[in-house]
């Protein structure tokens, strides 16, 4: 408890809009409980909607919540926003980089907005033009960057101040493999530096790669949260898909392996079987022989390990990839 | 000490604005182009009408220049919430809002730049208009600027607080079209209100931008102790204070 940084109780927004002449409310947050810990990345994932930004607004004092508490660095966030955003960076979705500017104004007009003269503001600048290899561009004006380009300064605008949390909205939205591999590795050392890192994010892989505890989101709820192992291991078996010569073939498999292996949830479509076990490494070479000995030849294997995605269809019916096909 | 701060910030935001427009500067002549057109096509078109009521014969220009001053002060400001949607669109806006920097400070620094633009703006119609037999009272003049920049801010504090509270260019365009095309109409702007029908003239009376015209002629004239400027003087400062204080709630409510 000590040792967290961002705690949230019962945190809510609701939004009212007016269609029609009618009043209507829309909850887009719905009670969250955080606890960050000190140095930790930490990502919300869940689909667009879901109510990620909204949350993360009103950690940034952009948005007031309707109701709840929450404290950030030990500052209240009803009553001491002005601590909250000495402290705090924020990057939204769409950056903030003024584009008519040059990067180098861009970031020391920021840093001289969170009380450093002009001077130091300058030699601030400096240092993260350098840290985030921008000399090549930093004297032209943002308009003519590269999406990759416009995020590093977006970063760098974001950490200029050294603040001890930093706010990501969909950090690597839109973005090559290369800076997005770049971005990583940045954010990766931010936690190294001791620096708290709240993002958001619809990709699986950053989720389960960059964050170390994921909190999933949907609905405006928090449906699931801990380390991506942790999500993982609680779906518990793996998943395991056997080829067969025919579906006759496929089904005398089943109906074999029903019988005599610890296998779950079996599902035969066409000449595939498909089967949840738990620890699927180690029981394939025993469920092999068995379809051996039967005279039940196995033409292909695949194993898979739970993904994130089976976390989120797991608490929500629905899977993640599915929603970002049709968003 | 406080006060020290939001001042800093404002300069800091002021010059960040003027760097955007010094690095654009067309956009300060484009402006100048409809009353440059006034200037030299329609002005000429008084002087034959010269000695009807509010148009003393030989003294058009006179009568015509400090309402088309008013006039530049009013559509020239008018507009410039569109760069605002702009970079509440492009995030800038919100970047700013992150920062402990003063929510008074965005707006006061764009604001003093509008005055800056607008004050340059003025001198060049006024230098154009003096072949045309233009006399101009250097007092009354530079208390004329005051009100114009008075004028400004309380034009563009409407066009940042509809910028704030729409998001969309498209809502903001049609919106100040609706009011800036009545309140330059009854402002006795182009021809002076003695010759408008008595109900028109009293629906002017409660367009706040009339006292303003009339102020601005009084101060060409040289009357600067006259109960037109103070009348206008007071109707324009409520409304700058007015305006700006909404578009401050605007700015603080944009997100919440």
């Amino acid at each position: 408890m000590s040792n967290s940084i961002i705690v949230t109780k019962n945190l809510r927004k609701t939004f009212i809009t007016k269609a029609k002449g009618k009043k209507q409310s829309v909850e887009a947050v719905k009670g969250i409980n955080l606890e960050i810990g000190k140095g930790e990345i930490f990502g919300f994932l869940g689909p667009n909607g879901a109510g990620k930004s909204t949350t993360q607004k009103m950690l940034a004092t952009l948005l007031l919540p309707s109701a709840g508490e929450a404290r950030v660095n030990g500052y209240d966030l009803s009553t001491q926003q002005q601590d909250i955003r000495r402290c705090i960076g924020y990057v939204s979705q769409s950056g903030g980089t003024d584009s008519l500017s040059t990067g180098l104004e861009n970031l020391v007009l920021q840093a001289q907005l969170y009380g450093l003269d002009g001077v130091t503001a300058a030699k601030r600048a400096e240092e993260f033009i350098d840290r985030f290899q921008m000399t090549s561009f930093a004297e032209r004006r943002a308009l003519s960057y590269s999406g990759g380009q416009r995020r590093r300064l977006d970063l760098a605008l974001g950490m200029i101040h050294h603040p001890d949390v930093l706010l990501l909205d969909e950090p690597t939205v839109g973005l090559d493999p290369q800076s997005r591999a770049y971005l990583w590795r940045e954010i990766r050392h931010l936690r190294d530096e001791g620096i708290t890192v709240l993002l958001t994010t619809h990709y699986l892989d950053e989720a389960d790669k960059l964050c170390d505890t994921v909190a999933i989101i949907d609905n405006g709820e928090i449906v699931a949260a801990g380390t991506p192992s942790q999500l993982k291991d609680d779906i518990g078996a793996d998943s395991l898909v056997f080829g067969f010569a025919s579906e006759q073939t496929a089904q005398q498999a089943q109906a074999l392996l029903v019988d005599r292996a610890p296998a779950e949830n079996t599902q035969v479509e066409d000449h595939l079987l498909r089967l949840r076990l738990s620890r699927g490494e180690q029981a394939l070479p025993a469920l092999l022989r068995l379809l051996d000995t039967q005279h039940l030849p196995v033409l292909s294997i695949s194993l898979a390990k739970p993904s994130l995605d089976d976390v989120f269809l797991k608490h929500t019916g629905r899977s993640l990839r599915e929603d970002q096909a049709h968003g | 000490m406080d006060k020290m701060k939001t001042l800093r910030e404002t300069g800091l935001m002021f010059r960040r604005s003027m760097q955007h427009t010094l690095r654009n500067p067309i956009w300060v002549f484009l402006n100048l182009f409809q009353p440059l057109l006034y200037l030299f096509l329609f002005m000429p078109l008084l002087k034959s009408l010269g000695g009807v009521p509010g148009l003393p014969a030989g003294k058009t220009v006179q009568v015509f220049i400090p309402g088309l001053l008013v006039m530049l002060a009013l559509f020239g400001s008018a507009f410039v919430g569109f760069g605002l949607v702009d970079e509440i669109r492009t995030g800038v806006i919100e970047r700013f809002l992150v920062t402990p920097a003063h929510r008074s400070a965005i707006l006061l620094g764009r604001l003093l730049k509008d005055v800056v633009v607008l004050l340059v703006q003025c001198l060049l119609i006024t230098v154009c208009a003096l072949p045309f037999g233009l006399g101009v009272n250097l007092g009354g003049f530079l208390i004329s600027l005051l009100l114009y920049a008075l004028i400004a801010i309380a034009m563009a504090s409407m066009s940042y607080a509809f910028a704030l509270l729409f998001k969309s260019e498209d809502t903001l365009a049609s919106t100040l079209n609706t009011i800036a095309l009545p309140v330059s109409l009854l402002s006795g702007i182009m021809l002076p209100l003695a010759l408008a029908p008595l109900w028109l003239r009293d629906l002017a009376r409660v367009n706040p931008f009339s006292y303003g015209v009339n102020a601005s002629r009084a101060l060409f004239a040289g009357n600067i102790h006259n109960g037109d400027v103070i009348k206008g003087f007071i109707i324009v400062i409520l409304l700058a204070g007015i305006t700006f204080w909404s578009a401050i709630r605007s700015l603080r409510k944009m997100a919440a």
